[in-house]
């Protein structure tokens, strides 16, 4: 760490900055640069929706795909277990919740490759129209955050079976968490859009 | 300690290095070799149309160097340059030590030259030849340089939200003990405004971008107009962001002389709560305009109307500022030095382009002059007249304060004179020919045009040669300039209330900030808005 580092950090640590935590806030604005970005990318497939009409989406099957909803959103309340178990001072019981996380995410991301496969045998591919190229592209990038989240939840779960967190440095996992429920909550934004608005 | 430059040396600059100001080191110099690579496509440019008939470029060479010209001149010098003087003066200005995030910092700076380089590697791969604005078909079917420019544009879109991420946290958790919003000097709120504007709008581009970069990589039909791809869908994206980024690259220049004013009129900024809540208006309403763009590209005309006065109240804010500004001038003891020259002529050509903004705002001025050299000429004042007149007085206001040197006046001087000739000489004439309806972005163009063009071609010459002097004179008196103060301007704001050039902690001891940091005049014998840390960081008086 450079010199000029070491006192900077101290600042924070005597809690000179409003109350807020600049990781977290970070993570907040952060948050607000990725709202904008699928921002664009639904309105690119919206505006094709409503312009093109989308016969595909008759090929979708939304019951696959709600159950796949149900398991994303559970490991949301996981990931909320995680970190109130760190709170109350059981890192055991965290990990056991990051592994749930993680195993609930990894069937989420096999749930989608199923449901692309299937499309694939459909003909409907990311080059084989609009309706292909911008269905992939929208939940490809949701799903390329979920994956993201699960490298990162693993990467929290090896931190707290090293002791990295503790009930009072708790905000690795809160900022991890920040992160999973945005992604979360964008999917329920998509499986609206996409799936269940005709 | 408070020797900061010596030690390490000048290796610094080339290496990974987490220090803020080393960063806007970085930041300011790289972003001016690629205005000095800009500013020569320019002079290809205007070479090209110093007479009619394509004699010096064939077509697609003049396409080509017109879109790297402008990419490289938005993309790679306004926006990292206005992002050098953030990074170098926000922990300064606000009393901290570093920035909130070192590491990402240096990491929004380290996509830069990956970026520009590949920008330029287009030039190798058949060119990028769609514009800056990289209109679809046209950038969809275009040769292989297309992808590497696209490319880059979102390496630079990445390191901007970085950047943003960084600034806001910044502002909001660092500030000294004192510091409350209303003491922020207003280039740091300028930097807020544009940081909100940065974070909001580049992921719109980043997204946009990301569906030309698939359908000319993958195959993806999102702009296969044979498949129902719309055009005008990435005219909407592209300028969702494209329009904020002229306030992404204006408000920084106006927080830059919002600081200058002041100082070099010895007089309280006038109106210093209206210069600040301005530039949050106009992020906030620069987010509702972008459609002014679109005026001709079919769009349904109902929709034209409330983009016209979006557009046009943009105007309200900006007066604010120009009305203050001239307003702090009023009875000042005026120094005409090099920095607030730049700062007047700032005003002089902004207003200009501000102007001709309003005209273009107007349906149907705008649905006759769309495409014409008259919107060339606007916002070449707007940018070069305005953000880069800004980014010269910044340079030469803070020369002293990161060189730790003083600069020659008498040579920064005639460079104002020359710059400022240069300018209405280069973008005046562009008005005439645009509004007699001379087309932009062809090499070749009607004999009627052919005195104007003369004339804007000698212009953007002068402008070319208007660096030598700059460059002359930076680097002599960065090497062997008279050492500066600490304070040479007896500045109030916190950046000259330590060392020049500052130690790489700031301030021995955080400054607890007392008042408002444009007390001059008023407080006899100006007061510094804090208290000095220490003898040694505390400046000349």
């Amino acid at each position: 760490m450079s010199p000029h580092a070491m006192p900077h950090a101290e600042d924070f640590r005597a809690g000179q900055a409003l109350g807020v935590d600049h990781r977290k806030l970070g993570m907040w604005l952060f948050i607000a640069s990725e709202v904008m970005f699928f921002g664009g990318l639904i309105a690119a497939y919206l505006h094709y929706k409503y312009s093109l009409g989308f016969p595909e989406i008759e090929l979708l099957n939304v019951v696959q795909v709600g159950v796949n909803t149900l398991i994303l959103l559970s490991s949301s309340l996981t990931v909320v277990s995680a970190l109130a178990a760190l709170q109350a001072g059981r890192p055991g019981r965290m990990a056991l919740f990051l592994v749930l996380t993680i195993v609930l995410g990894v069937a989420f991301l096999s749930g989608q490759a199923y449901e692309f496969a299937s499309l694939y045998r459909e003909g409907v591919t990311l080059t084989s129209g609009v309706f292909g190229s911008s269905f992939f592209t929208l939940t490809g990038f949701h799903g390329l955050h979920v994956a993201i989240g699960v490298v990162w939840a693993i990467v929290v779960l090896l931190g707290g079976l090293r002791g990295a967190y503790t009930a009072e440095r708790s905000m690795g996992v809160e900022i991890f968490g920040l992160y999973w429920h945005f992604v979360d909550i964008v999917w329920i934004m998509l499986f609206t859009l996409i799936y269940l608005i005709p | 300690m408070m020797t900061a430059t010596s030690a390490a040396g000048w290796r610094r600059y080339f290496g990974w290095n987490t220090d803020h100001k080393v960063i806007g080191v970085q930041y300011i110099v790289t972003s001016f070799v690629f205005f000095l690579l800009g500013g020569a496509l320019a002079m290809v440019v205007r070479t090209e149309l110093a007479a009619p008939g394509a004699d010096v470029l064939d077509g697609a060479t003049y396409n080509q160097t017109m879109t790297n010209h402008g990419t490289l001149m938005i993309f790679l010098w306004i926006l990292p340059v206005v992002a050098g003087f953030g990074n170098y003066l926000i922990p300064l200005m606000i009393g901290a030590r570093d920035m909130a995030f070192p590491r990402l910092n240096a990491l929004s700076y380290w996509l830069i030259p990956p970026a520009g380089l590949l920008m330029l590697s287009s030039f190798f791969a058949g060119g990028a030849e769609a514009g800056w604005t990289a209109y679809v078909p046209l950038s969809i079917g275009g040769p292989p340089g297309q992808t590497l420019w696209a490319l880059s544009v979102l390496l630079l879109g990445f390191s901007s939200i970085l950047g943003a991420i960084n600034f806001l946290t910044t502002v909001i958790t660092m500030r000294a003990p004192g510091m409350s919003f209303w003491r922020l000097p207003l280039f740091v709120w300028g930097m807020l405004a544009t940081a909100i504007l940065s974070l909001t709008a580049t992921p719109v581009l980043t997204a946009g971008l990301i569906l030309v970069a698939l359908d000319r990589m993958v195959g993806t039909h999102f702009f296969t107009v044979s498949s129902g791809g719309d055009p005008i869908l990435w005219q909407n994206l592209f300028w969702f962001y494209s329009h904020p980024a002229v306030y992404i690259m204006i408000l920084p220049a106006m927080g830059i002389v919002s600081e200058i004013f002041p100082v070099f009129a010895r007089k309280p900024i006038f109106g210093y709560r209206m210069i600040a809540m301005s530039s949050m208006a106009i992020a906030v309403l620069g987010m509702t305009v972008w459609a002014h763009h679109m005026f001709t590209s079919g769009m349904d005309p109902r929709l034209r109307i409330p983009f016209m006065v979006s557009s046009m109240v943009i105007a309200v804010p900006t007066g604010i500022k120009i009305f203050s500004w001239l307003a702090t001038t009023w009875y000042g003891k005026i120094r005409l030095t090099t920095p607030m020259l730049f700062a007047l002529g700032f005003i002089s050509m902004f207003l200009i382009g501000g102007l001709t903004g309003i005209f273009l705002a107007t349906i149907p001025v705008d649905l006759h002059v769309h495409d014409t050299y008259f919107v060339v000429g606007h916002l070449h004042f707007v940018l070069f007249g305005g953000s880069v007149s800004a980014v010269y007085a910044g340079l030469y206001y803070w020369f002293p304060k990161i060189t730790g040197r003083q600069y020659d006046e008498r040579i920064g001087r005639a460079h104002f004179a020359i710059n400022f000739i240069g300018t209405n000489l280069a973008y005046l004439p562009m008005f005439l020919a645009g509004l007699l309806g001379m087309p932009r972005r062809v090499a070749d163009y009607d004999p009627s045009f052919t005195s104007l063009n003369l004339w804007a071609t000698i212009g953007g010459f002068l402008l070319g040669i208007s660096v030598l002097p700059f460059l002359y004179n930076a680097l002599l008196s960065w090497a062997r300039g008279p050492k500066a103060e600490a304070n040479p301007w007896s500045s109030l704001t916190l950046e000259w209330q330590t060392s020049s050039p500052p130690p790489p902690q700031n301030f021995a001891v955080i400054p607890t900030v007392t008042h408002h940091p444009y007390a001059y005049g008023d407080t006899p014998g100006a007061e510094a808005v804090a208290a000095p840390a220490t003898a040694g960081a505390g400046g000349s008086r």
